[in-house]
């Protein structure tokens, strides 16, 4: 069965209807299907207008559920936000970017998500909508685990929500893997930095993503940098200790140790970027 | 309340409005191909991960297999097929691809193009940045991406920035121009037809049931019940079922592997049945409820399982799981070694490598009468032919095998893939059989390069000559013989390198594993013992003081000197040269990366690395003839029958090249026909870099007789010149000219008025039990500089720059060496850093990585020419010889920038890390 909705409540009854699944860009559904027999009905939303789309008002950057990469990268954003533009920008491909969506990328859960961490780093908070209504949590309570969200049976993601902070912030990311393009990432790290008048950090939100089932906040490490003098110096604070709390699995594309291990100088190089980029025009 | 989309999806497909009744939810690729039938969108793997199905959606690429029919409705759908029309850019594009020799085996162009046209709308003349952003969703294994690169960037150009010019096809003397490839343009514009591209009306579908397992005896249900109860399939087929033999293998004394497993399979992924029925009935099958029982066993999946004492033995009468041993011996490596001055050693290990061409296996098959008729990808059409025949229980002549556009090779395609499965069905159904392979089943069970275990022991004097070397190498032939004894008996062969070696062992085995068989993959071998000996050589240069350049200049072989199986080339060892050409490469990028490192306070370190190679074109000490036809047609054209098979490489460009230089003609006279079991004689299988060597030959010589024929004809001597025109072939000599009408001459059986008939087969001789012996006629010789940057903390590597220097003899046609060059250090790339096939793990090209567009440094070719005596106007071969050396090159460099030695491939992030970490200093 195959559907296509065009608004959200046409959706939300389809999946009460139907118990299938979401279908928006198809990046992960339809690998998932090689070899394979479709068994779920599929609800189509990339006809549900009101899903897609960027709007910045009260301090709040609000982005639909089946918004693309390419529409985050191509966006006017602030510098708070230029850490998960870099981010849409190293999604797979060109072409895995222009159908690709924000919500499909944080539904999928996967551990090496690479939304999920800038997202993170921004205290994300995800707007779930059912027929009872609509519920919104912060990202870091959403996904729970490999694959596993908190999305119930009748609900579907319908915004990402972030705040815009103010031009003091800074944000940056990075990915390293084991290619250029079209590639799983070994380790990546996110942060989002605010300058205090007082020309040090405020306030510093660090995570790092594909070294543990869920990306991870590095809270230890955001604690001790506040203070710290806001330029790319301050990357050197980051030691082994800030990083010891991952859980990396060892897989076809490295180790857990070394994952563990590169994943201190990916953060430590995200800050440093952090902290040297100058806003963006 | 539901919005059901309405039964007919419309949208614009190429600029024309089309309503069709489709599954929505279906790949809109399949929507493309199947229903709409525009082939040029290629699928590569149905998951994102190759972008061979780039497709513009409202202007925008998308992977094709990804998106789903029903998004398409009411919007704008650009395919291959309609790029010209739909993009101001893309005529200009598919010239500049021509010209720059952008599309070599042409699976991936398609979406190379798509994806070019649609950055060239937004940008006309882009940058290499821009490009390889635009390029990177999609990959290519054959061109190494710097010619596409360089042909996205020159499209928006009057003027070719590099000097790519097109040659007229008229040209006078045709060897050693960079004519175009004469098969590209059908490329370019997505008209070639490949496996999966074409099959008659009412063809049924075939899939191969597979084990799920390493090693598993297996029992079926009820298969008559499975049939009666799914509607649409036609019937089951089981080892019951094969007529003749069931039992292949492209060696045939060695012919193990059955065409469906009887009560225990080898390897996951081996077939036991195959399904068939109509193509709906197929998609909707799920082969879980196929009734079969599975009993997993215990299996070797390493190579010391199946070496140890007690292991039960994969097939009955191969003791200790050896398929073969290899074996090459000159003096004594021991006491060579035990009296040398300075001394390395060291073990080393390469994993499976997989070919990872983007057209996976297909093609189908149909029964003729008492013949059967098969189209598929292949590189072997005789040997194809021949082994059809024995499954079949029928002649050689009842097999006609025509070979589809190929898109990628690589090695693998010489083995029997869909060709059993779809030859079995179609002759039992009499019906058209198709069979496509998915990624997963390709990269799970066709063959892979040989996992290596290598023990090495090198030594020189105080001078610096090498004196000995011992080398003890183990090659994981997985679960069937495939070419593992070719690897096993071309290693020894070539384990020492292309340098003097008076003294030297050389031992191999084949080893039998519970895994996918290995087989050939460019270099049969030669690529893994390289990265143990030119390691090695660099250790001996440094223990000895020496320049590690100037070390194998010292040692090279010469045209003199007895290579390790005591032959005495005489003529064409260029490996000296190659060397000598990278010398001002070498103190350029040595003191560069010395400057780098001098400053360098952050994390990057760079280094400069070496290798040299040397490969024997075809057989090892076995015949291997080509036999090239022609004849002059009653029209005046002469008709080329051009039986090697062009997987990209360039024999339907570059024998029509030698031959037609040979008959003292341009290129534009002939009208050339590809590989057909039926038309074209045997040309052998396109591997072992042979075809431009064995192939060529035979064209020179068919070239040379045809000219023979028509003086004779013209009453004229050797020195006339012969030209073509108006239907007339026209002969000058002294000012004299004689004018032959075809037309009016008799016709023989092929319509001909004059036939040749040229075979050509390498002098060899047998090794004897020592090895000993003329096991080629000819070798290619080359060395590659690598120049990397390794980023310490990280373990990542950046390769910067590869030069490349190759003594091929003659370059029959430049622009086509290049691209063999670029690709073969494109894969040489990915042996040295990412490539690593784990069976049941990463059977998809998202875990198992090849180079992306935005992994390939420039390649700085330098073709050296030492002619051969034996090859057609000089000329060896280069494609294996292309990827050899770069891996140890990059190895190489490695240790200078970081001073770790990285002895097991891929020297991927961790393993690069752990090595600094360790300080193997």
């Amino acid at each position: 069965m195959y559907l296509r909705p065009r608004t959200i409540d046409a959706a939300v009854a389809a999946l009460v209807e139907t118990k299938g699944r979401i279908v928006a860009g198809g990046t992960d559904v339809m690998p998932a299907l090689v070899d394979q027999v479709r068994r779920t009905p599929f609800i189509d939303i990339s006809a549900v207008d009101d899903l897609r789309g960027i709007t910045i008002s009260g301090g709040k950057v609000r982005m639909g559920a089946r918004t693309t990469w390419t529409d985050i990268a191509s966006a006017d954003l602030p510098p708070a936000l230029h850490g998960l533009q870099a981010a849409a920008r190293e999604v797979g491909s060109r072409q895995i970017q222009n159908v690709g969506t924000i919500a499909g990328n944080l539904c999928n859960a996967s551990p090496a998500a690479d939304g999920v961490p800038p997202l993170l780093a921004l205290d994300a908070e995800v707007e779930l909508t059912s027929a009872a209504g609509r519920r919104s949590m912060p990202l870091a309570s959403f996904i729970l685990g490999n694959r596993k969200t908190e999305l119930r049976a009748g609900e579907m993601m319908t915004a990402v929500t972030v705040s815009a902070l103010g031009p003091a912030a800074r944000s940056a990311f990075l990915k390293l893997g084991a290619r250029r393009y079209l590639v799983i990432s070994i380790a990546m790290a996110a942060a989002v930095v605010e300058r205090g008048k007082d020309g040090t950090i405020a306030d510093a939100r660090i995570a790092v993503g594909a070294c543990s089932a869920v990306a991870r906040r590095l809270s230890a490490l955001e604690k001790d940098l506040v203070g710290k003098p806001f330029s790319p110096a301050a990357a050197e604070f980051v030691t082994a200790a800030h990083v010891a709390g991952l859980t990396p699995i060892d897989d076809v594309r490295a180790t857990a140790t070394y994952r563990t291990d590169a994943a201190e100088t990916v953060v430590r190089r995200v800050l440093a970027a952090c902290l040297s980029e100058t806003a963006h025009a | 309340m539901l919005d059901v989309p309405s039964e007919a999806l419309t949208f614009d497909l190429n600029g024309e409005r089309v309503s069709l009744h489709v599954d929505p939810a279906a790949r809109l690729t399949q929507v493309v191909r199947d229903v709409a039938g525009l082939t040029g969108t290629k699928v590569g793997c149905d998951a994102g991960d190759c972008g061979a199905c780039t497709v513009l959606v409202d202007g925008a690429p998308v992977c094709g297999c990804l998106m789903l029919a029903g998004q398409v409705e009411g919007r704008s759908v650009t395919t291959i097929e309609g790029l010209e029309r739909e993009c101001d850019t893309a005529a200009r594009l598919k010239e500049s691809f021509a010209r720059h020799g952008a599309a070599q085996c042409g699976i991936c162009t398609p979406g190379m193009m798509v994806s070019a046209a649609a950055l060239l709308e937004e940008v006309e003349h882009p940058t290499e940045q821009q490009v390889l952003d635009a390029i990177g969703g999609v990959l290519c294994r054959c061109t190494g991406y710097r010619k596409i690169v360089a042909a996205v960037m020159d499209a928006g150009r009057t003027r070719s920035a590099d000097g790519a010019v097109a040659e007229p096809l008229d040209a006078e003397g045709p060897v050693g121009r960079r004519f175009e490839r004469l098969d590209g343009a059908r490329k370019i514009d997505g008209t070639e037809l490949f496996g999966a591209d074409a099959w008659p009306a009412d063809t049924l579908l075939l899939r191969a049931v597979r084990s799920p397992h390493h090693r598993a005896r297996f029992s079926f249900g009820d298969l008559d019940a499975f049939v009666a109860a799914n509607p649409g399939i036609e019937r089951v087929f089981t080892a019951a079922d094969v007529p003749g033999e069931n039992r292949f293998g492209v060696i045939p004394p060695l012919a193990d592997q059955p065409v469906f497993a009887v009560g225990e399979t080898r390897f996951r992924g081996e077939a036991v049945a195959a399904v068939v029925g109509r193509p709906s009935a197929i998609a909707a099958l799920d082969l879980k409820s196929f009734p079969v029982v599975w009993e997993e066993l215990p299996a070797h999946v390493t190579l010391d399982q199946a070496l140890a004492e007690d292991a039960h033995r994969v097939h009955e009468g191969r003791a200790g799981n050896i398929l073969v041993r290899g074996h090459v011996e000159r003096g004594d490596a021991d006491g060579a070694l035990a009296g040398a001055a300075v001394t390395a050693e060291g073990e080393f290990e390469t994993g499976f490598v997989e070919h990872a061409y983007i057209e996976p296996e297909a093609g189908f098959a149909q029964r003729v009468g008492d013949r059967i008729e098969i189209s598929a990808c292949t590189q072997s059409p005789y040997m194809d032919r021949d082994d059809t025949a024995k499954i079949l229980g029928i002649a050689p002549e009842a097999v006609r095998i025509i070979p589809t556009a190929v898109g990628g090779g690589f090695g693998s395609k010489l083995d029997l893939s869909v060709q059993p499965f779809i030859a079995v069905a179609a002759w039992h159904l009499n019906k058209p059989v198709r069979m496509v392979y998915s990624r997963p089943e390709s990269i799970a069970t066709t063959t892979k390069r040989h996992p290596a275990r290598i023990r090495a022991k090198v030594g020189a004097d105080a001078s610096g000559r090498l004196v000995g070397m011992a080398f003890d190498g183990d090659f994981n032939t997985g679960a069937y013989s495939s070419w593992g004894p070719t690897v096993a008996n071309r290693v020894p062969v070539h384990a020492s390198g292309p340098y003097f070696m008076p003294n030297y062992r050389a031992r191999t085995r084949a080893v039998h594993t519970n895994l996918v068989p290995a087989g050939a993959f460019r270099g049969f071998g030669v690529p893994q013992a390289s990265v143990a000996q030119e390691q090695l050589y660099d250790e001996l240069a440094d223990k000895l003081g020496m320049d590690r350049l100037e070390f194998r200049i010292l040692n090279a072989l010469t045209d003199d000197l007895p290579t390790v199986t005591g032959q005495v080339l005489g003529e064409g060892v260029g490996f000296r040269k190659c060397l000598e050409a990278l010398r001002p490469h070498w103190k350029r990028a040595r003191s560069e990366a010395e400057a780098f490192n001098a400053k360098a306070s952050g994390a990057l370190r760079r280094g400069v690395g070496v290798a040299g190679m040397w490969y024997g074109c075809g057989n090892t000490s076995l015949a291997n003839p080509s036999t090239i036809r022609a004849g002059l047609k009653p029209d005046g054209r002469i008709a080329l029958h051009q039986g090697a098979v062009d997987i990209g490489q360039g024999s339907n460009t570059v024998i029509p090249q030698i031959f037609a230089e040979a008959l003292g003609a341009p290129l534009s006279v002939l009208d050339v026909l590809s590989a057909d079991t039926d038309i074209t004689p045997d040309c052998g299988k396109t591997s072992a870099s042979r075809q431009t060597f064995v192939t060529g030959k035979a064209a020179e010589l068919a070239g040379r007789a045809m000219r023979a024929q028509i003086l004779r004809l013209a009453n004229a001597g050797e020195d006339a010149r012969i030209s073509f025109k108006g239907g007339k072939v026209a002969v000058e000599e002294n000012g004299r000219s004689r004018t032959v009408n075809p037309a009016a001459l008799a016709v023989d059986a092929l319509g001909y008025v004059l036939s040749v008939e040229e075979t050509f087969d390498p002098p060899t001789t047998p090794l004897d039990s020592k090895g000993q012996g003329s096991p080629y006629a000819v070798y290619g010789f080359g060395a590659h500089m690598a120049e990397l940057e390794v980023d310490v903390e990280l373990g990542t590597v950046k390769v910067l720059k590869i030069t490349a220097a190759h003594d091929l003899g003659r370059a029959i046609n430049p622009m086509l060496v290049e691209g063999q060059i670029e690709g073969g250090v494109a894969q040489g790339l990915g042996l040295a850093l990412m490539e690593e096939f784990i069976p049941g793990r990463g059977e998809n090209l998202h875990d198992y990585l090849i180079p992306s567009a935005g992994d390939m440094p420039p390649v700085e070719s330098i073709i050296i020419e030492d002619p051969s005596p034996v090859g057609p106007f000089g000329a060896k071969g280069i494609g294996e010889q292309a990827l050899i050396p770069t891996a140890p090159a990059i190895l190489n460099a490695i240790h200078d920038a970081v001073g770790v030695r990285i002895r097991r491939v891929p020297a991927t992030p961790d393993r690069v890390r752990a090595a600094i970490l360790a300080g193997t200093r």
